[in-house]
């Protein structure tokens, strides 16, 4: 398929009906994270990067064909792989015998949160998630060491704006209606943010549906409007201190005489000290999605408005 | 009581299946852009809205019965405008819907007879 459009398009339709199959087999976080980043916020970003780079695929001058003999031999040999692998939802499968009863039978009581997903991602595999903030933060910090903008000359900035205002002037049912939906898709992140304890959501769904909020502002109303209202410096400063913050709690944990990211010791009962430590790391953690979302639209749709 | 809630709420649920698969039978049958987004627009919105208040007279729980009312807010406001802004991209596009493109041809072959 040439048309990189369709290519992104089919892939978000894909994000979607994976979400909706993990929602029937009962993996609802998963499936929450599956349909904001997988179908949505991803899906944009790329279609950004799409009006930045063309939207036909260039052809290809040779023929791919010692690539496909590699894909099906390694696909092949990944299928032989599995047929090794305990069948599907067999109970005495490794991975139901190894911590799985663990995290079922006990993490009520050790971590006090009802939504073991949440227990697990932020108190047992703790590390795990801090990684995975870093990972996102260099992938920000790596957007904007290759497409950070340098300054604009002041003709430039108003000759920006007047277009955009000549070509968002007519969106008026657009932007009436975004006006009105913006203050509850945000109160909706915060929802997601603070009740991750206690159903599905956490920090990684909250930032996503937070940037999405600012995005959509920033698609209807144009990129300056947004700029008046969005500090960028506030949101690379807010990146930076979602990842102290999660690091921050490990080592209070480390001073506190536990292990690092251990929350027991953070306060002077264990479940009110994990309680405090998965709030903290999961703000931490949406601090940094959000603002690397915010980050990387800016500077992909900046680039296409001054090429 | 029981019962008269009870059918209520399954009219409503199979009226509202009942529009989602029109809908989705419009999508595949009808001939261009702007029709099947017409078909899908308008009986989507009503479908999910007629399948939400099924489940909320199904539901005995207030908070539940609120989350569901917040989502039929949101889709009675997001689904039009989705809908519009989907059209209004392809008009802005120079999409010509199929009427308009059969009048044109006819147009210029008068002209040109």
């Amino acid at each position: 398929m040439r048309d990189l459009f369709a290519v992104v398009m089919l892939s978000g339709i894909f994000g979607l009906l994976s979400a909706s199959f993990f929602v029937a087999m009962d993996a609802v976080d998963v499936a929450f994270t599956e349909a904001s980043v997988g179908a949505g916020i991803s899906t944009l970003l790329m279609l950004t990067a799409v009006t930045l780079t063309g939207r036909w695929e260039d052809s290809v001058r040779h023929k791919p064909m010692w690539a496909l003999v590699v894909v099906f031999i390694t696909g092949g040999l990944l299928i032989y792989g599995t047929l090794d692998m305990p069948y599907f939802g067999s109970a005495d499968a490794p991975i139901h015998q190894h911590v799985a009863p663990r995290y079922i039978y006990d993490s009520m009581q050790e971590t006090g949160l009802p939504n073991i997903v949440t227990s697990v991602l932020a108190s047992y595999r703790g590390f795990d998630t801090f990684g995975e903030v870093v990972v996102i933060f260099t992938a920000g910090m790596g957007v904007l060491a290759l497409l950070a903008m340098g300054s604009r000359s002041g003709i430039q900035r108003i000759m920006a704006d007047s277009i955009f205002y000549l070509m968002h002037e007519e969106h008026l049912i657009l932007r009436i209606v975004t006006k009105m939906l913006i203050p509850f898709i945000l109160l909706f992140a915060l929802y997601v943010q603070f009740h991750g304890d206690f159903g599905p959501g956490g920090g990684f769904q909250a930032g996503v549906i937070f940037a999405a909020a600012i995005i959509l502002y920033a698609m209807v109303f144009g990129l300056s409007t947004a700029r008046r209202v969005i500090n960028r410096t506030f949101f690379k400063l807010l990146g930076a201190i979602g990842v102290l913050l999660y690091g921050g709690v490990g080592v209070v944990s480390l001073l506190n005489g536990g292990n690092f990211l251990d929350y027991n010791v953070l306060a002077d009962d264990p479940v009110a000290g994990q309680h405090l430590g998965i709030l903290l790391i999961e703000l931490g953690v949406g601090c940094t999605v959000a603002s690397v979302m915010v980050i990387i639209f800016f500077n992909f749709s900046g680039r296409r408005e001054f090429p | 009581m029981d019962i008269v809630v009870n059918m209520s709420s399954t009219l409503c649920l199979l009226l509202g299946s009942f529009l989602c698969l029109s809908g989705g039978v419009g999508i595949i049958r009808f001939p261009d852009f702007y029709t099947r987004m017409h078909a899908v627009g308008v009986t989507d919105t009503l479908g999910a809205g007629m399948i939400l208040i099924g489940l909320m007279l199904l539901n005995p729980d207030g908070l539940v019965i609120i989350k569901l009312l917040m989502i039929l807010v949101m889709t009675l406001f997001i689904s039009p405008v989705a809908s519009h802004a989907l059209a209004k991209a392809a008009f802005r596009n120079d999409l010509v819907p199929e009427s308009d493109r059969n009048e044109n041809k006819g147009g210029t072959e008068s002209s040109s007879s």
